[in-house]
């Protein structure tokens, strides 16, 4: 199948979300929409497979003008969507999501699942996915359930494939798997839009590219471009993609983590007997795939969890069982993972959010009365220094870009002094332009001497920041190794290979053991 | 891996941790085993209960059940003590606890209150048929009220209006009835009943996304103060218009006289009948059909279900309504069964406990009527036993129903998990 889109747009309100995108995808090939976070291409997406109207622009399949009034009328044309969020219901079956709205019945309605399981082992034969029909969806890994959203395609003889964001979640071993699905299916015909804006990715599968920025088509390029090249196109001004930092082994053990045991609400352990020291003057990264213990691991130091076990000392003095409150008035600085929810407040004024960490003291407080004055120089100053994009501090936090935001989150966390610097999923949902700017500002706090802890499921943002590199899985920690590992290692480690394993395998394979000789990009866009 | 067996450091502030989920459940299951021992065992009042199996007036009569006290109070004490073990080695071994131990654990209990209060009334003999057959008359708008609420709550709508919707269903059969004179017009016109509460309900709910559980509440209060003003100055002319046809019973031949059975299962009204027809339909309907498989995946996971080229609240509205349509039917129960006339706030929290019913029931059809059951069971309980001269003060009795209730809800039930979207408008991003 041919696609032609021809200058859609799509306004939402006075904001334009794409502006006469035109785009030509023509069958068997891989077509990329590259772009940063916001740019237009889950709504272009969103309008091909008829979730969005477009308000101007056409569609064209083989030619001929087509109008989707809903996903069926698009998936009636042969377009399959995997979406970034996995549209499965978690308590059905694998074959009642596949069957869900395009069901094979017998009389009377009566479900007729038998044919669907049928469909379900037929393609998941031919492409090799080994998808039981039969199992709950929710007890599947993420990158079977990403089978199960491509099978569910398939069977409805998608001729067009969309995949939106289709790593986010995935392992890279599990990523390297769905390269060979997207080479399989490109060889039987199908045509495929890939979105993404890891370059690595997006180099290794792509027949043409085209790059959208803020809404507009701004250019195609060739798979073969380099990496910095493509960032440029991306984010529209030179992007140096090295930091040009210096590796840090770091002074005494400041971080002292013993047996840390963290049971969830069912009796398992989440995190599983993890001994862990951090040095002053070093970043110490935790990788592993999202679910594996980074979240209990930091919310254990910062006191958020119940049902926790061993030790946790920060300059010899014990954290575990104190209150948060304590914990970071011991100089704990904290960046959660979940920047809207537990990062700001969206509906406090940025400068209030400013000021969040400490309220009750001075200078930000005198007796029981706030010191407005203080709150509204303080934001200033700290807007000015962290370069957030804001008309006004007095602006609620939740009109900021998500890079914005983390900047507040950061501006508010340095602006103490800190014994501890924690930062969980730093530069997630972030523009290339911010992450550049997030990670100088935790390489400068760690060149200030203070212990620093990146969590991050990004494998390029771990080994950019990272000195040494902790992965986990499971809740178990695999090993601790230095900052230049190779991905191969560091991948074979949060699929659950040890240390010793993985340097092992890796060795074998003849692969080199260390990424030294390859530059190093940026978390979010390699 | 099992870390609970390994003592953690005692540097730790924290004791080794231990799962916190269910410990509600285990409390009520450890203090209902405990109960059981003291008082159906260790302070049996002895002798036996009689609970009577036939009505005079049957053509079989089957001799009465004597139940010894004693030794029947130690059997269901130590039944339930081992099902609590069973259950704290569940929790143990880190497992979920399985549906029917709940319900086995409940029906023993009961059985338990049953005797021991029998044999402690100044006449221990009971008619057991009364008891069951009045059971399932109670039940009835219990179970329709709560099919109702499972047709919204499946899709993703909390219907807390069942109360008003059943109470909306008795003014209109009785009004439709007196102005229709027959009993097809006052069913209908409980369904539309029912109908006009729900339209409200997906209007604020679905259109406006109103929070549903506010729009329910509202609409109790409406409907509980409009039919009351309307019984107030319409009904209670001189009219007629409060005087509805009766449902007779229609006992079926042959079936009707099988001992027990007959007079429970086929000797019921229209209502009665239609009532094992829904149920029936709709767990087939909800678990076989493909109408079922799309309402689930609304309700569970609405964006998935659009994304599919389902219609997500064109699906909910329809449910809501065809629920609403269940209920109020349910709520002619009221006018045409139980007194043939409204009169004000005549449902009296029944659609509460459907909608409890439907919690315990796990927003299963059949899970649903099993809970209704046991329900009408407790309401019923009271009227027999004051019948026969028990000591238990008559307000405890009636605290009875909502007793198991709390306890059903708060903590058997253990993880009973909602459809995941239940609350929760759907918009397009």
């Amino acid at each position: 199948m041919k696609l032609e889109l021809q200058g859609i747009t799509k306004a939402f309100g006075d904001f334009v979300a794409n502006d006469s995108i035109d785009l030509v995808v023509e069958p068997g090939t891989v077509h990329t929409l590259l772009g940063e976070n916001g740019a237009g291409k889950s709504t272009l997406m969103n309008v091909l497979f008829g979730l969005y109207e477009p308000t101007a622009g056409r569609i064209l399949i083989d030619g001929e003008p087509v109008a989707f009034r809903g996903p069926g009328d698009a998936m009636a044309h042969g377009i399959g969507m995997v979406h970034q969020h996995f549209m499965l219901v978690p308590v059905f079956t694998v074959a009642e999501n596949v069957a869900l709205g395009d069901e094979r019945t017998r009389a009377a309605g009566i479900l007729d699942l038998e044919q669907t399981r049928r469909a379900v082992r037929e393609v998941s034969e031919r492409y090799g996915f080994n998808v039981d029909p039969d199992a709950l969806v929710e007890d599947l890994p993420v990158g079977v359930q990403q089978r199960v959203e491509i099978i569910k395609a398939l069977v409805r003889k998608a001729d067009l494939l969309i995949l939106d964001e289709p790593t986010a979640v995935l392992t890279p071993r599990e990523t390297d798997e769905l390269i060979d699905i997207i080479g399989q299916l490109k060889a039987a015909g199908t045509a495929i839009i890939f979105i993404s804006h890891k370059l690595r990715e997006v180099k290794a599968v792509s027949d043409t590219i085209t790059v959208i920025r803020r809404g507009k088509v701004v250019g195609t390029a060739d798979p073969g471009a380099d990496a910095t090249e493509l960032a440029s196109l991306m984010v529209g001004r030179a992007v140096d993609l090295s930091l040009g930092r210096q590796h840090s082994d770091g002074g005494d053990v400041s971080l002292e983590i013993r047996d840390l045991t963290v049971i969830d609400e069912l009796g398992v352990p989440v995190l599983d007997h993890v001994d862990l020291d951090v040095r002053k003057g070093e970043i110490l990264a935790v990788a592993g795939v999202q679910g594996n213990g980074q979240t209990e691991l930091v919310e254990a130091i910062m006191g958020l969890t119940e049902r926790t076990s061993g030790s946790i000392r920060l300059e010899g003095r014990e954290l575990l069982g104190r209150s948060v409150k304590e914990i970071i008035n011991s100089g704990v600085g904290y960046v959660p993972e979940d920047r809207s929810t537990d990062g700001v407040i969206g509906s406090f004024s940025i400068a209030d959010n400013l000021v969040l960490n400490r309220y009750d003291r001075a200078p930000v407080a005198k007796g029981l009365a706030l010191k407005p004055a203080f709150i509204a120089e303080n934001a200033e100053e700290k807007v000015r220094e962290f370069d957030i994009r804001t008309p006004s501090a007095q602006n609620t936090a939740s009109t900021l870009s998500g890079g914005n935001q983390q900047k507040v989150v950061l501006a508010r966390e340095f602006s103490r002094d800190l014994q501890l610097f924690i930062a969980a999923q730093p530069t997630r949902g972030v523009d290339v332009g911010s992450i550049e700017f997030l990670h100088r500002r935790i390489l400068a706090e760690r060149d200030k001497d203070i212990p620093v802890i990146v969590v991050s499921t990004e494998l390029d943002e771990v080994a950019e920041l990272g000195d040494r590199i902790a992965v986990l899985f499971h809740g178990r920690l695999m090993g601790i190794v230095p900052g230049n590992t190779s991905r191969d290692v560091l991948g074979l480690m949060m699929a659950g290979s040890t240390a010793e394993e993985a340097l092992a395998e890796a060795g074998r394979s003849g692969r080199a053991t260390t990424d030294s000789d390859e530059p190093q990009l940026p978390g979010g866009i390699a | 891996m099992s870390t609970r067996t390994q003592t953690a450091p005692a540097s730790a502030s924290n004791a080794a941790p231990t799962a916190g989920v269910g410990r509600r459940s285990l409390i009520l299951y450890s203090a209902g085993a405990l109960i059981a021992l003291v008082l159906f065992a260790l302070m049996s009042p002895g002798g036996t209960a009689t609970f009577r199996l036939s009505a005079a007036s049957d053509a079989f009569q089957i001799p009465a059940l004597a139940v010894p006290v004693t030794p029947a109070g130690w059997v269901i004490a130590l039944l339930l003590v081992a099902g609590t073990a069973y259950v704290f080695s569940l929790r143990r071994a880190g497992r979920g606890v399985p549906g029917w131990v709940p319900a086995v654990f409940a029906v023993l209990f009961v059985s338990g209150v049953l005797i021991w209060m029998v044999a402690e009334a100044t006449n221990p003999s009971i008619s057991l048929l009364s008891l069951l057959t009045g059971t399932l008359a109670l039940a009835l708008p219990m179970v329709y009220g709560s099919m109702g609420g499972l047709l919204a709550e499946r899709t993703g709508v909390v219907n807390i209006a069942i109360e008003g919707q059943l109470l909306l269903g008795a003014f209109a059969a009785a009004l439709g009835g007196s102005l229709s004179g027959s009993l097809v017009g006052a069913m209908v016109s409980a369904a539309v009943g029912g109908v006009v509460v729900s339209s409200l309900l997906t209007l604020f709910a679905v259109k406006y996304q109103v929070n549903q559980i506010i729009v329910g509440v509202v609409l109790n209060v409406l409907v509980s103060g409009l039919t009351g003003f309307l019984f107030g100055t319409l009904l209670s002319g001189d009219a007629g218009l409060n005087s509805p046809p009766r449902m007779p019973n229609l006992p079926i031949p042959l079936l009707s006289e099988i001992p027990i059975l007959g007079p429970l299962l086929f000797n019921q009204t229209v209502l009665g009948y239609l009532m094992f027809v829904v149920v029936a339909v709709l767990w087939v309907g909800l678990y076989k059909t493909r109408w079922g498989l799309r309402v689930r995946a609304v309700g569970e996971h609405p964006k998935a279900a659009d994304t599919v080229g389902i219609k997500v609240n064109r699906t909910r509205v329809m449910n809501v309504l065809l629920g609403g349509a269940v209920a109020g039917l349910g709520g002619s129960f009221y006018t045409l069964v139980s007194v043939s006339q409204f009169s004000r706030d005549m449902t009296a929290g029944t659609g509460f406990i459907a909608l409890a019913a439907l919690i315990f029931g796990r927003w299963n059809p059949i899970g649903a009527f099993l809970a209704s059951l046991l329900f009408g069971f407790a309401t019923n309980l009271q009227y027999v036993l004051s019948q026969a001269g028990t000591e238990v003060p008559s307000h405890f009795l009636a605290m009875l129903p909502y007793v198991i209730t709390i306890l059903a809800v708060a903590g058997l039930v253990g993880a009973s998990r909602a459809p995941a979207a239940s609350g929760q408008p759907y918009t397009k991003d």
